[in-house]
């Protein structure tokens, strides 16, 4: 047993010694270099900064190299002091016609809210000259048009013009800046740009669209679900052109080596254009063969990836083509700059694949994991319906862009362009924050603004309608603010209305004499007195118990994007008519809530009055009708969703007294709907309106419990 | 003789035998050893920075050929060479620092390096990226300091950089640079000719910036510590704050034009005796503590000098002080990654005028979410320079390999604020596609077989997948099974687990799952249908039958599990609810592991678990669907029933207490509504409602 000790305590002697040593020359160690560190010089003399004198500036602005455009150089700010408007130069009788795609351009400008027909007022300016083909081989290539532009009074070398386009050069080298015409300081909205060549924030990398695709509205994305993990068939596809030789022409070219005709089908065909036989190269005759066995709508359908290779221009047709279709992008074209990639941020959608590591791509894709694809392929859809469905889109997105660069105009961040709904309906003059919009945050108050409408103006007496209806929301205890607003001229007497309590305060609004002021669309006025995100929208003779204003209101607050009310109407398709279809029928399922009662947030007050096409204000007020149905048509257009009805009820008015008159007992009301509901799909293109099954009552609605043990006991007892 | 098989009767041959195999065993290990370092003969040692000022020296040569000039034309696609990186099998690319040395020619020597590129090339060894192997190296990052023009003998370290062993015209070299250009020209670039050399410089403008290629860094500065704040003070007395040295008198003159019009505008210059960290008042000439002042301003304007790069952009972010950058054409720092409108007020040089009418637009909500993301910005890229040189190499290794990159909600959402719905596309789920029961069983085969029955009967039903969790009894044949019109799969399990319900199994190829236990065989078929319906609305959420609520039981001071008849309702149990597979995917993968040791131990709460999930996901509380219905065993009512009840609520009720902890709040949120039919309980015949088998007990 000794031996054993003194083994032990030798053995942590040892120990005791070689930790000192390690630990005390490590402590040495590391304050040798510290001190060494210490007598290091500092890279800057702190006595020195200063500031100094900008003498480039100066400098800069006598540059006349357009090449070398900003907006702080190039363009005239002082145009856009008041607001964004943009003119577009009347078409000259004497011109040939624009090509399609030109002219849905530029309907799609003259219906806009941004337009003016007065070049004094204007920001902007487009040329009616077809720009868009400047490939001097096509059809629809305007000549001489460096003569005609510069006849222009209003040209000023391009100063403040935005100029479109979507093909340059011309065969062999299709050089990218070969527009065939100067455009001096204009703007370029072009397709097909490499971040070479784009004037940093200042150009704008645009899509290359087919010449079919639609002005409004626009086909949706093909993405219908989200099925994890997705299990397409095909891993990666592609199907199309190679040229062969010149420019561009490498990448497609070494597809077939990719191509294994399980899940990587890559399929070229040297066919195209007369003579294409002169230049086939030896593997075309059995690379056309393969590629007629593949259907190409069939491999965007069936594949989670898909190619993009880089054509004779940077940008190709398959792009957008690619991204409706929610197969996610694998792009193989080195330079491009993407389109809008100012604000969009396309790592969250696409792939970037190398031409230099062209036999890399599978490696590439198969590393991707699932969550991924279900990411990259949902935010595919996004952007497809955002920003890219539509010729208006594509537009708009533009002019945001260029709108955004104005001092003093308000910004968005990249959360909102990245995010549904998106920038284009999301309008930063009404709120700075993120928090503000109904879409993102669950960032409510507690507390919702009552707006009464009153369009008949029937006297104020205890037993009317409005009058009970105003007392009842007013016994809300999450009421705020009641506002009456009055179209009629006669004002009731200030102490005919029920008397408020203390947290309500009571505010009545008279419509001017002004014909635009009494607009039924007055009642969605984003009037400075409603000061609550909620927003309770209220006919003079709508019947609401307080248990239903507040059990709605507390709905709403779950849904704060959508309108949350009582009475649904539905759309159908009259198959008959070949038209839209009205009906306040009983049905197993909505798609409207009408907003003589429901709720909403007060931010598309402010889209309605602002943001709709003036086409749709003018059919609103020359009816004095429908804008309950363009309100649902907005909700749903922006959120692509279903309104929400809560409870029973259906008959929110009462019957009006024999004799009495009202809109809603008048035959042509109804009529008149109908027309309004195909106006409007005329006028956004596309039908927006959304369809739901379901309705949202109390949790304990006409259950076998006590009423006691009930919260909202007035709901039980409404009929329908 | 070792070859010779000996026989196996005798010990010593069994001795000779193992002997013999040791033998061999040690020959082959030692083969292979002198073989494996014939191969890796070479090691790389990682670069010290130690004796810093006796230096190995190397003689430079004078070369022939005249080193290339910066290639302004360079991008990302045609001066940076690809094939050096990811050819080492790794996802990242590599980084390799040159050892220090002390460089000599027949005229100059090279000076030490200075403390801050100390600190660079200290952060590039410490980073992930950083490889000894100059040969396996994607990046290279010369040990001569080019931080500054203004210490640079630019020919000599020219020449240095292009003797340099890798350097092959600069290919795929980072050039780290905060100073750039000298008087009076002040070129925005460096003055060295780098050939192609990538340039992480902090002067660039859009004209010198190659997008895509170079990256710009921000100046950094040596008093920042003593900006830096412990927390954001929202409360400033100045709004706007000019700080900078001796701006350009056109400036000046503008801010003097601009605090002439309101009262809470600072102007600051450098006072009568010098001090970096000394300011005075231009005016009244009241001094100042520099850059602590910065602490008490919103706003801090930040002028463009003969240089673009200021210090004052960090001194001030440091400070808590939104920058309001007036300069034209600035190419911010990690400009490729950050969204500098969320932290920054941009006015153009010719519109100083206006800058009051444009930081008073801004909401106060707004302002306060700027200097949340400014200060989210400065502890996150640029308060040490460690920071700043892995920010910069990160957005390479993005570039080389962009299919693992990082998007904008990484770079610029703070992760507090992340919000990250994985089913963010708003669609309604397609009806054709239909859903997948799966029921989860242990042996009762009776009320299994039951349900089968009356669940095929759902129109939308595609397929019933059945979970058997009885390890020693085996499922009956498929033969045994009530014969329906579906498919029927089982799935035999390993360990009887409540998790193996929420598996993500292959059999389950539709988007919604019902998920069902073996004894619910209440509900009609019309409810089921309706529930799915539900569901195909709201994809995003659990959507079901039995629910339950959470409440604060303020006597304990704890969570209490509750399922009452309430108005309310903020669980809904996966003994019968519609999701999407993907929770399924999340169960397996991403709940805390506290959380799924806590249900397979306790048998229990994996429900819960599940609405804890979703709910912490999504923000969004479940949808009951259609009216109460008694779920468990309508007839026991006797008191030995009621108390085993009794553990049972305690014991959820710990669940939930014990969830909240593991999630770190309580994620679950109560509404006041359920689903029904727009028709329920409608006077209207109830053959022409869609849905009219609904909510009989």
């Amino acid at each position: 047993m000794p031996i054993m000790q003194a083994k032990k305590r030798y053995l942590l002697l040892f120990c005791a010694f070689l930790a000192s040593v390690y630990f005390g020359c490590y402590r040495k160690k590391s304050e040798e270099v510290l001190s060494e560190v210490c007598t290091l010089p500092e890279f800057i003399n702190v006595g020195a900064i200063r500031t100094g004198s900008v003498g480039r500036r100066k400098e800069r602005s006598t540059i006349e190299n357009t090449q070398l455009c900003r907006m702080e150089t190039c363009f005239d700010f002082t145009k856009c002091k008041n607001d964004f408007k943009v003119y577009v130069y009347p078409s000259d009788e004497n011109d040939s016609e624009p090509s399609q795609s030109y002219q849905k351009l530029l309907n799609v400008l003259r219906e806009s809210r941004y337009y003016t027909s007065d070049p004094t007022e204007a920001c902007l300016f487009v040329l009616s000259l077809d720009t868009l083909d400047r490939d001097r081989l096509s059809a629809d290539y305007v000549r001489n048009l460096q003569l005609r532009i510069q006849k222009l009074p209003l040209w000023n070398n391009g100063v403040n013009h935005l100029i479109f386009n979507l093909y340059s050069g011309t065969w062999p080298n299709y050089t990218e800046n070969g527009l065939d015409f100067d455009y001096g300081k204009a703007i370029l909205a072009k397709a097909s740009m490499s971040e070479q060549h784009l004037r940093h924030g200042f150009d704008i990398s645009i899509p290359l669209f087919h010449k079919t695709h639609p002005e409004k509205g626009g086909n949706p994305g093909f993405v219908l679900s989200n099925n994890f993990p997705l299990n397409k068939n095909y891993l990666l596809a592609f199907k199309g052109k190679r040229y062969v030789h010149g420019i561009g022409s490498d990448t497609r070219n070494s597809l077939y080596h990719l191509h294994n005709e399980q899940d990587i089908i890559l399929v070229t065909t040297c066919k195209h254009g007369k003579n294409w036989k002169e230049m086939k190269d030896e593997r075309c005759d059995e690379d056309n063969k393969e590629y007629d066995r593949y259907d190409y709508e069939v491999l965007l359908q069936n594949s989670t990836f898909c190619l993009v290779p880089r054509g004779r221009r940077l940008g190709s047709f398959r792009f957008l083509e690619v991204l409706q279709a929610g197969c996610i992008p694998v792009l193989l074209s080195n330079g491009w700059a993407l389109p809008f990639a100012q604000v969009i941020d396309w790592s969250k959608s696409v792939l970037w694949a190398d031409e230099r590591l062209l036999l890399q791509v599978p490696n590439v894709v198969r590393s991707i994991s699932a969550t991924r694809i279900l990411e990259l392929r949902q935010q595919s859809q996004v952007l497809w319906e955002r920003y890219f469905s539509s010729i208006e889109k594509i537009v708009f997105t533009t002019l945001e862009i260029i709108r955004e660069r104005l001092p003093q105009q308000w910004i968005r961040e990249g959360l909102i362009w990245n995010n549904s709904p998106g920038a284009l309906v999301t309008l930063p003059n009404y709120s700075d924050s993120y928090a503000d919009f109904p879409f993102h945050a669950q960032s409510y108050s507690d507390r919702f603004t009552a707006v009464v409408y009153c369009q008949i103006g029937s006297p104020v007496v205890p037993s009317s309608p409005l009058y009970r209806l105003v007392s009842n929301v007013a016994r809300s205890k999450y009421v705020s603010r009641i506002i009456i607003v009055w179209s009629n001229e006669h004002l009731p007497m200030k102490n005919r209305w029920p008397a408020m309590p203390a947290h309500v305060t009571l505010k009545i609004l008279q419509a001017g004499s002004d014909p635009i002021k009494t607009s039924i669309s007055q009642r969605f006025y984003p009037h400075p007195l409603i000061n609550t995100t909620g927003v309770l929208s209220l006919d003079e003779d709508s019947l609401l118990t307080t248990d239903e204003v507040d059990f709605a209101f507390q709905v709403w607050k779950q849904f704060p994007d959508r309108i949350v009310g009582y009475p649904a109407r539905s759309h159908y398709w009259d198959d008959a008519k070949g038209s839209w279809g009205y009906t306040s029928k009983w049905t197993n399922d909505y798609s409207i809530v009408l907003t003589g009662a429901a709720f909403y947030h007060r931010y598309y007050n402010v889209l309605y009055t602002e943001w709709l096409s003036p086409l749709l204000h003018k059919t609103v007020e020359q009816s004095q009708n429908c804008e309950d149905i363009l309100m649902n048509f907005l909700v749903s257009h922006v959120t692509r969703r279903a309104p929400i009805k809560v409870t029973q009820r259906k008959q929110y008015k009462e019957q009006p007294l024999a004799g009495g008159w009202s809109p809603w007992n008048d035959p042509d009301h109804f009529i008149q709907r109908q027309t309004c509901l195909n106006t409007f799909a005329a006028v956004f293109g596309y039908m927006p309106l959304l369809r739901s099954n379901l309705r949202l009552d109390p949790v304990l609605f006409k259950d076998p419990v006590s009423n006691k043990r009930k919260k909202y006991r007035q709901i039980e007892l409404v009929g329908s | 003789m070792l070859l010779k098989i000996p026989l196996p009767n005798s010990p010593t041959c069994y001795k000779n035998f193992f002997i013999s195999i040791i033998l061999l065993i040690v020959i082959i290990y030692i083969y292979q050893l002198t073989t494996y370092t014939k191969v890796n003969l070479v090691y790389y040692d990682k670069v010290r920075l130690v004796n810093l000022h006796k230096l190995p020296v190397k003689l430079l040569e004078d070369s022939v050929k005249k080193p290339a000039i910066l290639n302004k034309k360079c991008t990302y696609w045609d001066c940076f060479n690809l094939y050096r990186c990811g050819n080492t099998g790794h996802d990242r690319i590599t980084v390799y620092v040159y050892p220090l040395k002390k460089y000599l020619d027949g005229r100059d020597a090279s000076s030490v390096i200075s403390k801050e590129y100390y600190r660079i090339l200290e952060a590039v060894i410490d980073s992930k990226y950083y490889t000894a192997n100059p040969n396996e190296a994607c990046l290279f990052v010369p040990s001569v300091d080019t931080l500054s023009q203004d210490n640079l003998q630019t020919n000599f370290t020219t020449k240095i950089l292009n003797n340099l062993e890798y350097w092959s015209g600069g290919e795929n070299h980072l050039i780290y640079n905060m100073i750039a250009g000298k008087a009076p020209e002040f070129s925005p670039v460096v003055e060295l000719d780098v050939g192609n050399a990538m340039i992480a410089g902090a002067d660039f403008d859009t004209f010198t910036f190659r997008t895509g290629f170079d990256i710009s860094i921000p100046i950094f500065s040596p008093v920042l510590k003593l900006a830096e704040e412990p927390e954001i003070n929202y409360n400033r007395p100045w709004f706007l704050t000019s700080s900078q040295i001796s701006i350009d008198p056109l400036y000046m003159q503008e801010l003097e034009d601009l605090q002439a019009k309101t009262s809470n505008i600072l102007i600051l210059d450098s006072c009568y005796y010098h001090n970096y960290t000394k300011r005075c008042e231009i005016s009244t000439n009241q001094p100042y503590d520099y850059p602590q002042i910065l602490q008490k301003s919103t706003f801090c304007t930040i002028f463009r000098g003969e240089r673009m790069g200021q210090t004052a952009l960090l001194e001030s972010m440091a400070a808590g002080c939104i920058p309001v950058i007036m300069m034209d054409s600035p190419i911010m720092p990690f400009n490729d990654v950050l969204d500098w409108k969320r932290a920054a007020i941009f006015i153009l040089e010719d519109h100083i005028d206006n800058t009051m009418t444009v930081l008073r637009k801004i909401t106060p909500q707004h302002v306060r979410e700027m200097q949340k993301h400014v200060r989210f910005l400065y502890n996150t890229y640029f308060s040490s320079f460690k920071q700043i040189v892995e920010t910069s190499l990160d957005i390479i290794q993005d570039r080389v390999f962009p299919q693992w990159g990082r998007v904008y909600d990484d770079w610029n959402v703070s992760p507090d604020d992340r919000t990250s719905n994985p089913l963010f596309l708003p669609i309604t789920a397609p009806r054709a596609q239909g859903f997948t029961a799966v029921i989860l069983t242990y042996d009762r085969l009776e009320s299994l077989f039951i349900l089968i029955e009356k669940i095929s009967k759902v129109p939308s039903l595609m397929k019933i997948v059945v979970v058997w969790n009885h390890q020693r009894k085996a499922p009956p044949a498929l033969s045994k099974f009530p014969q329906i019109a579906k498919p029927i799969s089982v799935i035999r399990t390993k360990a009887n687990k409540l998790s193996n319900r929420f598996l993500p199994y292959e059999e389950i190829e539709t988007e919604a799952i019902l998920s069902i236990d073996d004894d619910i065989v209440m509900l009609t078929s019309d409810e089921l249908e309706f529930g799915y319906e539900v569901w195909r609305e709201f994809p995003d959420r659990i959507v079901g039958f039995p629910s339950r609520t959470h409440i604060w039981d303020n006597v304990t001071k704890s969570w209490k599990y509750e399922s009452e008849w309430t108005n309310e309702i903020s669980m809904v149990l996966t003994g019968a609810a519609f999701y999407h597979k993907y929770w399924n995917y999340l169960y397996t993968t991403a709940l805390p592991t506290g959380v799924k040791n806590w249900v397979d131990d306790h048998m229990n709460c994996e429900d819960i678990a599940m609405n804890f999930l979703v709910a912490n996901i999504t923000n969004k509380p479940p949808i009951k669907v259609a009216p109460r219905k008694k779920f468990k065993c309508p007839e026991c009512t006797n008191n030995e029933m009621l108390s085993a009840d009794l553990g049972h609520m305690v014991e959820r009720s710990q669940c939930v207490d014990f969830f909240t902890k593991a999630f770190g709040r309580m994620p679950l949120q109560s509404v006041e509504f359920r689903a029904d039919p727009v028709l329920y309980k409608d006077p209207f015949p109830e053959k022409l409602k869609r849905f009219n088998n609904i909510g009989s007990l």
